[in-house]
């Protein structure tokens, strides 16, 4: 059973044009899954749709998401609200426009949890610190009354890393987390989510451009375009051999130092036509079934 | 020496520390580049790399002298441009070109494509203005058609593209590329920087390459100088670097890169 399925999830733009088509997703307790896609294919809208904070120009215009056994779409607003902030945390792109600037740390981190949990303050600084010693920053409670404009950008995602895990929650939503780091602290970034994600057992929806850092981090993953699955596989069988023509495109066209030559190769216009001719078909499906 | 297109030596450059400075008088300096010596040969694809904050930008900037240096020497062609004036650097501008990391940003959405390259022709008073700015479209691959188009009707690939026709527009020796491809999808970073191995090799160009990604460098790129807080850690032929990569830093950045392989040991 698994503890996160999206089932045909279509969402549209002001309700015309098509974001994500027929989406299908399914993430088991404790797995991690990569979302791969350029940027435009939706990854991060599938996100979006989990956590309900998509846009206001976009909306969920067919299928379900249902989690933990409960289909969203039944749920009182309030009710959605609060399962979703009980049982998913987010850990974003940007830890400086992720934090408030004005306001110190610590409370950025105790705040959903007395807010949003209920927990009491006292309680909620005593697992904050406990969480900032975990994700390896030294003298928290120092780091608990800096402003982030103090800290670097890698300890600030540390920080934001700490505050997704606080609440323990089943399913961490990973939005392209160490695109903005330097590719020396990305590593370190990485290994902590692993680490922290071992640990708690919690699930991970990865979503990243990078088939490098998806190599090293997921166990399955979901390769878009255009807002649709193209395939979905395991890692180790991807990188063996990509079921899907445009999957081995992006590959290829991944740069790879140990092999000059044979990355970096463009992604071949006959493959993109294909594809691309696969979405049309797909949209008059369903505009057929509609 | 005919053969070095660039000859720097001990160049030095430091900012003031606006967030350390005091209420009555000058702000404390922050040493940026600390003594940089090396020479590009003509013809080259010299890549710079290194982390954030290691000054890669900075020294490419002082190269084509958006910034003046502190102290040290910068020879271009055998002219030291080192603390040259506005009014004699802009003759020589036309052989120093750049392009920038985030085409949206550095190209003037209220202009369309034909008047951003034809910018820097007419600034430098040449003729024959519009059969130049064709023949760089051609160059890049974009269609003729695109000069009246606006920068936001392009695609990411497409608008770097434009930003490199505007470098190779004005014929220059030697152009910088400073992260040009770090904001664009794998299709197109692969697109892009097989225009500019082509461009290189047609029209005789040396290159600059400041990037981040050491994958995109050994691809392009002859020569690699590796930067870490303001100084050079590692010069060497991209060969040799990756053979044997011999500044500790080098190897750092080099056993960090998540290579697309599940097999690869990365611990």
């Amino acid at each position: 059973m698994s503890f996160l399925s999206i089932q045909d999830l279509t969402v549209r733009l002001r309700g015309k044009a098509p974001i994500l088509r027929r989406v299908s997703i399914d993430v088991a307790a404790g797995e991690v899954r990569a979302l791969v896609g350029e940027s435009g294919a939706g990854k991060s809208m599938i996100g979006k749709s989990v956590l309900g904070t998509l846009p206001q120009a976009l909306g969920i215009t067919g299928g379900r998401i249902i989690l933990d056994g409960e289909d969203l779409e039944q749920l009182s607003p309030r009710a959605r609200r609060q399962r979703i902030g009980a049982k998913v945390a987010l850990i974003p792109q940007d830890p400086l426009t992720a934090l408030n600037p004005s306001r110190r740390v610590g409370p950025q981190i105790t705040n959903r949890l007395v807010d949003i949990l209920g927990w009491s303050r006292k309680a909620a600084e005593a697992r904050a610190l406990e969480l900032l010693a975990e994700v390896h920053i030294p003298d928290p409670a120092r780091v608990m009354r800096a402003y982030p404009h103090e800290l670097s950008g890698g300890m600030r995602q540390r920080i934001l890393i700490a505050s997704a895990f606080a609440a323990e929650p089943k399913l961490i939503i990973a939005d392209e987390p160490t695109t903005a780091l330097d590719v020396t602290v990305q590593k370190q970034i990485l290994r902590l989510i692993a680490e922290m994600q071992q640990r708690h057992g919690t699930a991970l929806l990865f979503v990243t451009h990078d088939l490098g850092v998806v190599s090293k981090v997921c166990q399955t993953m979901s390769v878009l375009y255009s807002g649709m699955v193209v395939e979905d596989t395991n890692v180790r069988e991807f990188f063996a051999s990509p079921g899907h023509p445009y999957s081995a495109a992006l590959l290829a066209a991944t740069p790879k130092y140990t092999d000059p030559d044979g990355s970096l190769t463009p992604v071949p216009e006959t493959v993109i036509r294909a594809v691309e001719e696969e979405v049309a078909a797909f949209d008059r499906e369903m505009e057929g079934a509609a | 020496m005919s053969d070095v297109i660039y000859d720097v030596k001990d160049l030095r450059l430091s900012f003031p520390d606006m967030s350390r400075k005091p209420i009555l008088g000058p702000a404390p300096r922050i040493e940026i580049l600390k003594g940089l010596t090396f020479q590009i040969p003509k013809g080259e694809v010299l890549g710079i790399v290194g982390g954030s904050g290691s000054g890669k930008s900075t020294l490419g900037r002082a190269l084509i002298r958006l910034i003046e240096p502190d102290s040290g020497q910068i020879d271009f062609e055998g002219t030291d441009i080192t603390h040259m004036g506005e009014d004699d650097l802009r003759p020589l501008r036309r052989r120093f070109q750049m392009i920038f990391q985030d085409p949206l940003s550095s190209l003037n959405p209220r202009r369309r494509v034909g008047g951003i390259i034809a910018g820097p022709l007419r600034l430098q008073g040449l003729e024959g203005i519009d059969a130049r700015v064709n023949e760089a479209l051609d160059m890049v691959g974009l269609p003729r058609s695109f000069a009246s188009r606006y920068p936001h009707e392009l695609s990411g690939g497409q608008r770097q593209r434009v930003g490199i026709a505007r470098a190779i527009a004005l014929r220059p020796d030697f152009i910088l590329a400073d992260e040009i491809v770090s904001g664009l999808d794998v299709s197109s970073q692969a697109q892009v920087l097989n225009l500019l191995e082509e461009l290189v090799r047609e029209l005789g160009l040396t290159l600059a390459f400041i990037s981040h990604d050491l994958s995109v460098i050994r691809r392009l790129c002859s020569r690699i100088l590796v930067l870490y807080q303001g100084e050079i850690v590692e010069n060497a032929a991209t060969a040799d670097l990756f053979a044997a990569p011999t500044a500790p830093y080098t190897q750092e950045l080099l056993s960090a890169i998540p290579l697309p392989d599940p097999d690869q040991v990365w611990v």
